[in-house]
This record gives C-alpha cells, sequence and structure tokens, in this order.
C-alpha cells in the first residue's frame, strides 16, 4: 500500500518553466529530436536579452517550417533556402528589430548555401540558427550535403559514397574565412554537459546582432531518430560518435567578446 | 511645379519608383534593364532609402518579400531570363499576401536568347506568379513618360490589393529617350500597418507573414479571397485607351511598343480610306475583356499586333469568342514590326472581302 503524500500548494514555486518567446501550440517534432532543445535555447535567450517585442522570426522549410507557429514573436516563412535573403530584405526595412533564421542543413547547405554566405560576406546584422542533423527530415529521410560518407539514408541506400554523393559539407569551416562573420560556432545537445555552451553561443550570436558587428550563425548539431533509425538515446550517442568527428564542436569566429562591454572571453 | 527632363525609360521608371515613395530595391544586373539598378544606387542614397545588390534574382525576389512583409514600398527589376528565376518569390509573395511591384523590362527568349525588344514574356508576366493560382496584376506602358506614372501607379494598385503589380516593357522602351515630365519626390507611407511584421509587437498582437496552409478548405479560402481581389481589380483598375475611327470596320489590338507602332499605322490606314480603330490595353491583367466583346460586335475584323509568337492573342480570341475573325501580325526574336507592316495588312484586310456577315 502507498501512502499518500500531501503536497503544501502555497510553498510552490516556479523555478523551471516555459520561456515566454515560446507559444503554447504542442510542437510536431518526433520524439527525441532536438529541435524542441534547439527552440528552448533560443527562446529563453530572447527572454533574457528582453528582446521578444522586438525580434522576427523567420521559418525556413523542412521539419521546422511551423516555427512561426512555436516562437511567440512576429514571424514569416519563408521559401526553401532563401530565409537569409528575406532576413536581409526585413533587416534593411526595421534595423532595429532582431532578425533570426531557423534552418535546417538541406534548406541551408543545400539550396540556399548561396544566400547564406552572401548574407555573411554582406556582414547582414542577422542571426542564424543553423539546425545540421545530416538528413533531409521533412521530405523522409534523403542525402543532404551534410549527410555523413557511409550513412544510409532514403537516397543512399547502400551509404553515401563520395563517387555517387560527393563530400559532406562544413558550413562553420567554409564561412570562417568570410570577414562579415562576427560570431561563428557550432555546438550540440546531445549530452546535458553541450546544453549550456550551446546556450553561450546562442546568446552571443543574438548579442553579436544586437550590438550591430555583423553575421552571425549557430550550427547546432543534432538528432533525427526517425530517418537515423535509431532510438532516441541511440541517436545522441550517435552525435557524439560519428557526428562530432565529422562537426567538431568550436568557437570559431568571436568578435563579440572583447567588443565592449559584456565580453567575457571564448566559450 | 513639375519639371520637364529627358530620360531614358529606364531611369524614368526608377525615378517614377522614388518619386512615388519606393525607398527600398533589391535587384540583379541583367541587360535591358541596367540603368534601373543603376540609377536607384546613385539616387536612393539622396533620400535615405537602401539599393541593394542581391547575388541572384532568387535572392533580390525574396528581398523584396521580407522587404514588403515589413511594409516598406519596395520594388526590383529584371529582364525576362532574371524574371523566371523570380517566378519563385512572386508565388510566395502572392500567397502571403505582401504588396511589391517588379518591372520586366523584356528580351527576346526563349533561353539567354539576346537583349532585343520582345512581348514574349506576355503569358509569363499575366498568368505567372509561380506555381499556384496566383497571377501578377501587369500593366503595359507605352512611352517613357507612361513607365514613369505607371510605376507610381503600381505601388497603388499593389497596396490596395497586397499583391504583386507587374510593369511590363521592352528593350525598347527601357533604353530610349523621350521628354518626362517629374512630379516632386513623394515622402513614402508609413511601415506600420495592421498585418505587418517588425517594430514593436508588445502593444498589438503578434502577426504572421506565410503561405503554408496544410488544411485544404482553409488554402481554397485563401485562393478565393485572392482570386476576389483580381476580380475588384477588373472593376476598378481596368486601363485601355482607344483612338482612331469612332465607326471602325477593323479593330487593331495592341499594347505596349507594339500599340507605339500601330498608332502610326492605324493613323496612315485610316487617311487611305480605311476605317480602323487602335485598343491598347495598358491592364493586361485584368485585361479588357468586356470592352473588346463589345467591339467584336461590331467591327468587321481585329488585327492583333504583337512581338511574340501569339500569346496576346490568345486573350483577345478568348474575349471575341468568335464573334468576327481576329488575325496576328507579329514579329518576334528582337525583330519588331514597323508601321509600313501593319498599314499594309490592314490595307490588304480591307481589301478582302470575307469577315464578319458577309
Amino acid at each position: 500500500m502507498s501512502e499518500t503524500t500531501h503536497i503544501q500548494l502555497d510553498n510552490l514555486q516556479v523555478i523551471y518553466k516555459k520561456p515566454d518567446a515560446l507559444t503554447d501550440t504542442p510542437m510536431r517534432y518526433c520524439p527525441g529530436c532536438t529541435h524542441g532543445i534547439a527552440h528552448r535555447l533560443v527562446a529563453e535567450v530572447i527572454d533574457e536579452l528582453g528582446i521578444k517585442h522586438r525580434t522576427i522570426t523567420i521559418a525556413s522549410v523542412g521539419c521546422s517550417v511551423y516555427a512561426y507557429e512555436y516562437f511567440d514573436t512576429d514571424a514569416i516563412q519563408a521559401a526553401h533556402g532563401r530565409a537569409p535573403a528575406v532576413a536581409t530584405g526585413i533587416k534593411r526595412v526595421r534595423p532595429d528589430n532582431i532578425v533570426f533564421t531557423y534552418q535546417g542543413d538541406g534548406d541551408l547547405a543545400a539550396i540556399g548555401l548561396a544566400e547564406v554566405l552572401h548574407a555573411a560576406s554582406r556582414a547582414e546584422n542577422i542571426t542564424v540558427i543553423f539546425i545540421n542533423n545530416a538528413v533531409f527530415g521533412m521530405t523522409q529521410g534523403q542525402m543532404a550535403p551534410t549527410t555523413l560518407l557511409g550513412q544510409k539514408t532514403t537516397t543512399t541506400p547502400t551509404g553515401r559514397s563520395v563517387e555517387r554523393g560527393g563530400h559532406p559539407i562544413n558550413i562553420c569551416e567554409m564561412m570562417t574565412c568570410i570577414p562579415g562573420v562576427a560570431y561563428l560556432a557550432r555546438e550540440t545537445m546531445a549530452a546535458p554537459k553541450y546544453v549550456n555552451r550551446a546556450k553561450r553561443s546562442i546568446k552571443r550570436a543574438f548579442e553579436a546582432q544586437i550590438r550591430g558587428l555583423g553575421f552571425s550563425l549557430v550550427e547546432l548539431v543534432s538528432s533525427c531518430p526517425t530517418w537515423w533509425g535509431l532510438r532516441p538515446l541511440e541517436a545522441l550517442k550517435h552525435i557524439e560518435e560519428k557526428m562530432l568527428p565529422q562537426y567538431p564542436l568550436k568557437v570559431f569566429v568571436d568578435k563579440v567578446s572583447g567588443a565592449g562591454e559584456g565580453g567575457e572571453g571564448n566559450a | 511645379m513639375s519639371k520637364r527632363v529627358l530620360l531614358r525609360g529606364n531611369e524614368a521608371t526608377a525615378e517614377g519608383a522614388i518619386a512615388a515613395g519606393c525607398r527600398f530595391f533589391f535587384g540583379y544586373p541583367i541587360t535591358p534593364q541596367n540603368k534601373i539598378p543603376e540609377y536607384m544606387a546613385q539616387h536612393l542614397p539622396e533620400v535615405g532609402g537602401v539599393y541593394l545588390q542581391a547575388e541572384s534574382e532568387l535572392a533580390a525576389i525574396n528581398m523584396v518579400y521580407g522587404a514588403a512583409a515589413a511594409g516598406a514600398r519596395v520594388m526590383t527589376s529584371s529582364s525576362s531570363p532574371g524574371i523566371s528565376l523570380m517566378q519563385e518569390g512572386l508565388s510566395y509573395i502572392v500567397g502571403a499576401e505582401v504588396p511589391c511591384v517588379v518591372v520586366n523590362m523584356v528580351r527576346g527568349g526563349p533561353g539567354l536568347g539576346n537583349i532585343g525588344p520582345a512581348q514574349s514574356d506576355y503569358w509569363l508576366a499575366t498568368r505567372g506568379a509561380g506555381h499556384g493560382d496566383g497571377r501578377c496584376l501587369t500593366y503595359a506602358p507605352y512611352s517613357v513618360q507612361e513607365l514613369y506614372d505607371w510605376v507610381g501607379k503600381a505601388f497603388e494598385i499593389a497596396e490596395r490589393y497586397r499583391a504583386p503589380v507587374m510593369i511590363l516593357a521592352d528593350a525598347i522602351l527601357a533604353q530610349m529617350m523621350e521628354p518626362c515630365r517629374l512630379r516632386p519626390r513623394a515622402e513614402p507611407p508609413p511601415l506600420d500597418k495592421p498585418w505587418t511584421i517588425g517594430g514593436d509587437s508588445s502593444t498589438r498582437h503578434r502577426n504572421i507573414i506565410n503561405s503554408l496552409y496544410v488544411d485544404h478548405d482553409e488554402m481554397e479560402e485563401v485562393n478565393r479571397r485572392i482570386q476576389a481581389r483580381y476580380q475588384q481589380a477588373m472593376r476598378d483598375d481596368l486601363y485601355y485607351v482607344e483612338s482612331g475611327a469612332d465607326d471602325p470596320e477593323i479593330l487593331v489590338v495592341a499594347y505596349g511598343i507594339s500599340a507605339r507602332v500601330c498608332e502610326t499605322a492605324v493613323e496612315r490606314a485610316n487617311q487611305a480610306g480605311v476605317r480602323c480603330r487602335l485598343l491598347r490595353p495598358i491592364s493586361l491583367f485584368p485585361f479588357p475583356s468586356a470592352r473588346l466583346a463589345e467591339w467584336a460586335a461590331q467591327v468587321r475584323r481585329i488585327l492583333v499586333v504583337e512581338l511574340s509568337m501569339g500569346q496576346f492573342v490568345e486573350d483577345v480570341r478568348l474575349a471575341v469568342e468568335g464573334r468576327c475573325p481576329v488575325e496576328l501580325l507579329n514579329r518576334t526574336g528582337g525583330n519588331v514590326v514597323t508601321p509600313e507592316d501593319v498599314t499594309t495588312k490592314l490595307l490588304d484586310m480591307a481589301a478582302e472581302r470575307p469577315g464578319r456577315n458577309e
């Protein structure tokens, strides 16, 4: 027989809650997908910086297409790959607003490669949250530019080979040499120990924009248990064991630290 | 006080936009419209505006989409191959219901084609706004002055219907010089509207600009709303000009630079004793179908003149519905019909007896 525990409701204190920058809309993501964590981290940063009412979310095409329903900000939905161009148009009209895009690897690294590189080259004062899960999720698991060599997808049924599918693209390494980039980091949410530093990088990226330092991008190495064919925990392990060797975590560019007040040095 | 200056069509188009309060331009170089971005790059900063050279037409039209969503009077310009690339963005702009102006200085096609004058983007303009049921409200000026005037009107029309408006001209109109009467430059309207994103959202409900409707009924509803605006444009923003004989036996139908040629030919034919009238649609979508149907019941024949392989003539035939014979006189590939070509054709048509009721 179990004992009944009586909780004193009067003494309860809220110590953990949904960030204000997220709506109550239930998210449509698969079990074990790290989109939810990424959304939460971005929303916490928006709350902490007090910018919710001047932030504009740009949803792209992919599993996160509904980002405009989840972030409680003004929002716009962009065509596949074009979010940085849409962000450019908005930011040039509304320089006082904080504009961020939320894009997957198919969106950013395949069809939208030109848009993101040129936005960075122009030092466009926007922030890009780049979700890299090495697969096209929404269209049911096809090869992405970031798919690992040997990785099986629905369009690389025997595993990605250089002969048939080419090499994985490392976006951050490629962007390191672009002078317009003010903040550039690759992070993950594969284990609790990574989550805080991921949030720190996201915050730095938004701070770069707030201070008008130029283009900022945070790549988040993410999971796709559904199209990797792995259980959620296995998927997180897969990130650490297979993804991170190809996509090492690093702060590549940080012009925020040391650029006036609030700089705290490299992560 | 307005002043009269000598301008290229491209320059008049750009100045007309600035005069109408356009302060944002995103574009990509392509002949024969390069003087538009060049003019914008030089003159927009004078009025606190932004000129930005995009990395492609794909990017340019998506920058336009973002700027329009943020409430700006915004424009882009291109020529045929570039307009092909903009179809994707135009479809989103239609679906998301935001206003903008797109100028197409048409060149010869298909493919890379050439940089000569053409009207072969008629279908692309009047049918296209990419995939889906959307279209571009399309207006076709025929002089430098009209380019200047119509680009300004285009912003008002775009904002009235929250839809993209296309100004359709060609390589001749783009590059020829004519006197143009300029108005003082107007201030842009305020950015904030009930539906725009940006500014301070703390005092209102957050706004979302979107063209994704997974619910089929909702998507159908959006389409019906968009089509209803086109119907309203058919009533309120239909424009055409007529000239020539009041009791014509032949009606000539042409737009843009072709109509400019036809004006001379119609005058000459009338002088030669053949009663002709020119109907020049300025709005191509909405199309003056009802007016054409009226004339089709009265004239012996209709002659359509266009610089394409029978695109414009299809709209005329749809309006005429077989009430009288419709003939086509056309050149394409950068070639232009001459006043002599059209005059000869009109005299031949008058000499041929067969036709309506005969």
